[in-house]
């Protein structure tokens, strides 16, 4: 909301100055976005009259005027604006004057002819953007009075950010009264007179939806004058609330608006069926046209007015084509109803439109407002183009009025809610300086009743919101809360413990919008459906992501392109599936690309590999406790290399996640030309650490045999190593495998495996036939179940 | 006994002359060892009469300790000069970087959050999460925003289905908290939010964190102190902290809490407007409507609750002017952190 200074103070008896007003807005609530000159600095420009006016001798477009300035002698001024004519009033910018945009005005010849000084459009006065001719002034006005003064420029446009539930703020009246409250200053008193009629014309006018418009008031206003033009000051006023005038009887209804804070609305009588209007839901597949020619197909969820013929307008939102004023208007039919915030509601936003009525009545406009408004806007109507007013006419439904509740408000939970002991007068003083009413008072408790523009009011909480304002939140106490020392569980730290472990290994951490293009979704899982968001920023942001893969492979996307050739990422965060009820699930994933380790003069500079990245997840797993819960067997994922994929699953054989190589397909797409290694853990299927039970250390010694077996090709690793667990009885206290080969010596669908085995016991001291016969067991399972031979036999 | 002592003269000479460990070690056994000139004169005591043999065995075992204590001396000082060659063969350039020193590190938003998650927890509060995709009960209805309420046009919402949203704030835990516990309850809601909007000061996706104390005898003056204490610890700094009232459906009465400035401590610059205020949280009294929704008695129980933007809190801490640089993930903005 969008006012002039110099208005309100004439409804606040206060003189302040603007900084002070603007911290009072703000501190009472009402924030200040913005503070603005009602115009920019220019000076030397004074009320012209063109008294002469011939053609240019060499130019059609221009007119040599003699404009009267309030000195001795009319001086020569040539002029190109269409509307320069005899006896028009217009800003005269003198020799010497600077206007905005750093303009000097000299003496000057155009096209030959002297030239001492400039008639100036609204634009060229930085007034309005309207440069299509002079700005046309009052009559009225002095020729040779400053133009600041004159227009009572020396004005600030004061702009606040109203929260949703001050409605009443939404019209200078509103603010007024809000800022004698809380400065503390008189509120000027603005009576506004009924209007008498002088015909007795009436438009009948009925309402059929009550609950959604319990009150509309209307006059007839016969023989307009479709000559008058709106005066310089109303259009200065409706100018700095952010307005431009349009026609008279539409300014006044927005001034009025502006005002008081009542939308109101004008239709051109002629134009409406002569037996009456109603007001009623939309039937559904009625349309309505708007002014610019947007059809509207209405739902009954819609409040319309209408008349015997056709729909007239979407009830406090905007009005339809050819019912409204125009330049041939003679009699004038004005609204000023009442409609509830709900029968506005999200109307406007269905069909795309937002307009200043909509924004008020959504927020609740004073239900005592329309009379009031009618007769103001009757009376200003009046004064600019004249007419016969008919009588106001009023149709309400009392019943559907919801009459202003009393609000309880008990001492003991005031001084509770603010830590503060108000006294009982001070409480009444606040309260009542808005507006409140006492209704009754007991030793503990008050009653009051709000006023019909406080209908935001309706709860203690309320009340006692208002007077922490009124008397300045800043000003109230300040304490901690005396909490309870309470132990609770802490599901926080495994994920500060996951994010720690992987930042040691070099991974440094994303975070990726949740939702992402839906062809590098579709890449990722294989073309499942994702979620798609309805009203997307973007089409690249208009699914759900279904794995933090695409969000990984876009970051690492942006990261190539910037000549980072190692990079290590991992994100935490949730997935989303199956759909709007589906899973959302707390995921972790990573990847890697580049180099093992950085650049160094000691650094490997191998690259990356399946297997480094299997032993940062394996690394992690074995810091969160639960590297011996987790296992890990060939799989396949869509995203993955089918050779180089590993499924993580859990000792029922749940599926924990993934890792691998990127598939060449996913990496073609996304224009990666070198290897990039994932993986994902589902976070909230891991499970949990087992307590570590102890067991008793050996005092005798470990033996260490080393054998090297050769077996087909695909067998696996885990196979052979499980094999050997199994056949080497108790005392195996570890195998390790610490040499893969083949090629040369090895034949071509073999390969050897070299394996560390160490051998212990907890009560003696193993002897070298013990440790035979196990090692003998082992190559004995070995050969049974893989035809495993020992190397160089 | 000359010959003696020419012999001790000759085996000291020929130790003087020994330059490695094992030319010592010859000499040593050139006259200690077993076959040794030294080891031989006693050997040969048998051969002189019995009264001999006292004096002349003094004086062999005397050149032999004269011997033994010529070599030990030899052999430190070859030992030390072996070391001190060692030494200068091992000296190595120890400015040089050490091996694979680098370590990841935590996005921004994630230490933000850290930071002011743990000064809750330090006190007690306990930390939940919620859904992302949320329904409208729990988005909005629950917090006392009805369909069609102009609070909802705040939001500027994305939807998923008809009854599904994207979460607009933390709020929504809340409720699911409050719905599974009774008070007292005190809690942290760090998360992610989503809001329909992209432009230089808005990103669709960024993060708050919610607080929500609800007890028995909470006040406004509670939520003040909570506060304030909160923003200068998080600062580091003494700063002036300013309650302004404001509106949220779910807190009666609200307030937006402004800092002064971080930029220009309030002077007025480009950062804040030239306000010397900088907006930083909105907070307020649980309406009694949310608790009432949650089952529970807004006459026996009040509670407060505040939530701040962690993007906006992140950029006035480190300085960073472009929001958007939080979700590039440009590797040469996250190493800063």
């Amino acid at each position: 909301m969008k006012f002039s200074k110099a208005w309100l103070l004439q409804h606040v008896d206060i003189e302040i100055a603007t900084p002070d007003l603007v911290a009072g807005l703000t501190m009472a609530g009402l924030e200040v976005d913005g503070v603005e000159p009602a115009a920019p600095p220019f000076t030397n420009v004074v009320v012209g009259e063109i008294v002469a006016i011939e053609p240019h001798p060499d130019a059609d477009q221009l007119r040599v005027c003699r404009v009267g300035a309030g000195g001795d002698a009319p001086v020569q001024v040539v002029c190109g604006a269409p509307n320069a004519r005899l006896g028009l009033k217009a800003p005269f910018a003198q020799i010497g004057a600077r206007l905005p945009g750093d303009l000097t005005i000299k003496a000057a010849r155009l096209r030959g002819v002297e030239s001492q000084g400039m008639l100036c459009s609204a634009a060229e006065l930085g007034l309005s953007s309207d440069q299509a001719g002079l700005l046309e002034l009052p009559a009225d006005l002095r020729a040779g009075t400053d133009l600041r003064a004159a227009l009572a420029l020396d004005d600030e446009v004061i702009e606040v950010d109203l929260t949703p539930n001050r409605g009443d703020c939404l019209g200078v009246r509103g603010l007024a009264r809000e800022v004698a409250a809380v400065m503390g200053a008189p509120l000027r008193d603005f009576p506004v007179a009924p209007v008498p009629a002088t015909i007795a014309d009436a438009l009948p006018i009925r309402l059929n939806a009550a609950g959604a418009c319990p009150r509309y008031a209307g006059r007839i206003i016969r023989a307009i004058d479709p000559e008058a033009k709106t005066p310089v000051w109303m259009l200065e006023r409706l100018r700095r609330g952010g307005i431009r005038g349009i026609h008279p009887v539409v300014d006044v209804t927005n001034y009025v608006m502006l005002e008081l804070g009542q939308p109101m609305h004008g239709f051109d009588l002629g134009r409406l069926h002569d037996t009456g209007i109603e007001v009623r839901h939309a039937r559904s597949g009625e349309t309505l046209t708007l002014l610019d020619g947007n059809v509207l197909e209405l739902d009954d969820g819609c409040l319309v007015i209408a008349d015997a013929q056709r729909t007239l307008a979407l009830a406090g939102i905007m009005g339809g084509r050819g019912s409204g004023v125009d330049a041939q208007t003679r009699d004038v039919f004005l609204e000023s109803a009442h409609f509830q915030p709900l029968a506005v509601a999200g109307k406007a936003r269905q069909f795309g439109l937002h307009t200043d009525s909509s924004h008020r009545f959504e927020r609740g406009v004073d239900p005592e407002l329309p009379l009031r408004a009618l007769e103001r806007a009757t009376a200003l109507l009046l004064e600019i183009t004249g007419g016969k007013p008919g009588p106001a006419l009023v149709a309400e439904d009392n019943g559907a009025l919801a009459a202003p509740g009393v609000i309880q408000l008990r001492g003991t939970r005031l001084a509770q809610q603010l830590r503060l002991d108000f006294a009982p007068a001070r409480v009444k003083t606040m309260l009542a300086s808005l507006g409140l009413e006492l209704v009754e008072e007991t030793p503990d408790h008050w009653q009051f009743r709000a006023p019909s523009w406080r209908f935001d009011l309706g709860i203690e909480a309320d009340l006692i919101e208002e007077i922490a304002r009124i008397h300045g939140y800043n000003n109230l106490p300040s304490a901690t809360p005396v909490l309870a020392p309470e132990i609770g569980p802490s599901r926080q730290r495994d994920l500060a413990g996951i994010r720690a472990a992987l930042v040691q290994r070099g991974y440094r951490e994303v975070i990726c919008y949740s939702f992402v293009p839906p062809e590098i979704a579709g890449l990722v899982t294989g073309g499942a459906p994702a979620i798609p968001v309805i009203n997307p920023i973007s089409a690249a942001m208009s699914v759900m992501r279904p794995s933090l893969w695409p969000g990984l492979l876009l970051a690492l996307r942006h990261n190539l392109n910037r000549q980072q050739e190692r990079v290590r990422l991992f994100e935490t965060g949730l997935r989303f599936g199956g759909g709007p009820d589906g899973e959302q699930r707390m995921t972790l994933a990573g990847l890697i690309t580049g180099n093992r380790e950085p650049g160094g003069w000691a650094n490997a500079r191998d690259q990356v590999d399946f297997f480094a990245l299997k032993g940062d997840v394996e690394a992690l797993l074995a810091a969160l406790g639960i590297g011996a819960r987790v296992s890990g067997e060939r799989g396949t994922h869509p995203a993955l290399h089918p050779g180089q994929c590993l499924r993580l699953r859990d000792d029922g054989d749940a599926t924990l996640g993934h890792l691998g190589l990127l598939s060449p397909v996913v990496a073609r797409a996304l224009d990666f030309d070198q290897p990039v290694f994932l993986f994902e853990l589902a976070l909230d299927r891991l499970p949990g650490a087992a307590t570590a039970a102890f067991r008793s250390l050996s005092r005798f010694p470990a033996v260490r045999r080393d054998i090297a077996i050769v077996v087909p090709r695909e067998v696996t690793a885990a196979a052979v190593l499980d094999t050997v667990k199994r056949a080497s009885g108790e005392s195996l206290t570890e195998a390790r495998i610490f040499d893969v080969y083949h090629g040369e010596h090895i034949e071509n669908n073999k390969k050897s495996i070299a394996i560390g085995l160490t051998f212990q016991d907890s009560s003696r001291t193993l002897e070298d036939s013990d440790v035979q016969s196990a090692e003998a067991a082992v190559l004995e399972a070995l050969a049974a179940g893989f035809g495993a031979r020992l190397r160089g036999e | 006994m000359d010959n003696l002592d020419t012999v001790v003269a000759e085996a000291l000479t020929a130790v003087a002359d020994a330059d490695t460990l094992a030319a010592l070690e010859a000499v040593r056994v050139g006259y200690l060892g077993k076959k040794g000139v030294l080891t031989a004169l006693l050997q040969g005591l048998g051969t002189l009469a019995p009264e001999q043999r006292p004096a002349a065995g003094a004086s062999i075992n005397k050149a032999k300790v004269a011997v033994q204590e010529g070599i030990e001396a030899r052999r430190r000082s070859l030992a030390d000069a072996d070391i001190e060659r060692r030494l200068a063969a091992e000296t190595i350039d120890v400015t040089l970087p050490g091996r694979n020193a680098e370590v990841g590190g935590l996005h921004p938003i994630t230490q933000t959050l850290n930071r002011i998650q743990d000064f809750f927890v330090r006190v007690g509060y306990q930390v939940e999460e919620g859904p992302e995709i949320e329904d409208d009960y729990h988005n909005f209805e629950a917090l006392n925003i009805p369909a069609h309420h102009p609070a909802r046009a705040m939001h500027d919402t994305f939807y998923i289905d008809a009854t599904h949203v994207l979460r607009t704030h933390t709020s929504p835990v809340q409720i699911r908290t409050l719905e599974r516990q009774a008070p007292p309850v005190r809690i942290v809601c760090p998360g992610r939010v989503y809001r329909c909007d992209s432009d230089l000061t808005h990103t669709p996706m960024f993060h708050q964190v919610e607080g929500l104390v609800v007890d028995r005898d909470i006040s406004f003056a509670d939520l003040r102190g909570t506060v304030d204490q909160f923003l200068k610890a998080f600062f580091e700094t003494d700063l002036p902290v300013r309650f302004r009232p404001s509106y949220f459906p779910f807190t009666e009465p609200s307030a937006e809490v402004d800092i002064q400035c971080t930029q220009c401590r309030g002077a007025g610059c480009r950062v804040c407007k030239q306000s010397g205020w900088l907006e930083v949280m909105g907070c307020g009294m649980v309406h009694p409507n949310v608790l009432a929704n949650c089952g529970i008695d807004p006459e026996n129980f009040t509670g407060f609750a505040f939530g701040m933007g962690v993007e906006r809190l992140a950029m006035l801490r480190h300085g960073v002017g472009d929001l958007r640089l939080f979700f590039e993930n440009d590797l040469r903005f996250l190493q800063q952190f």
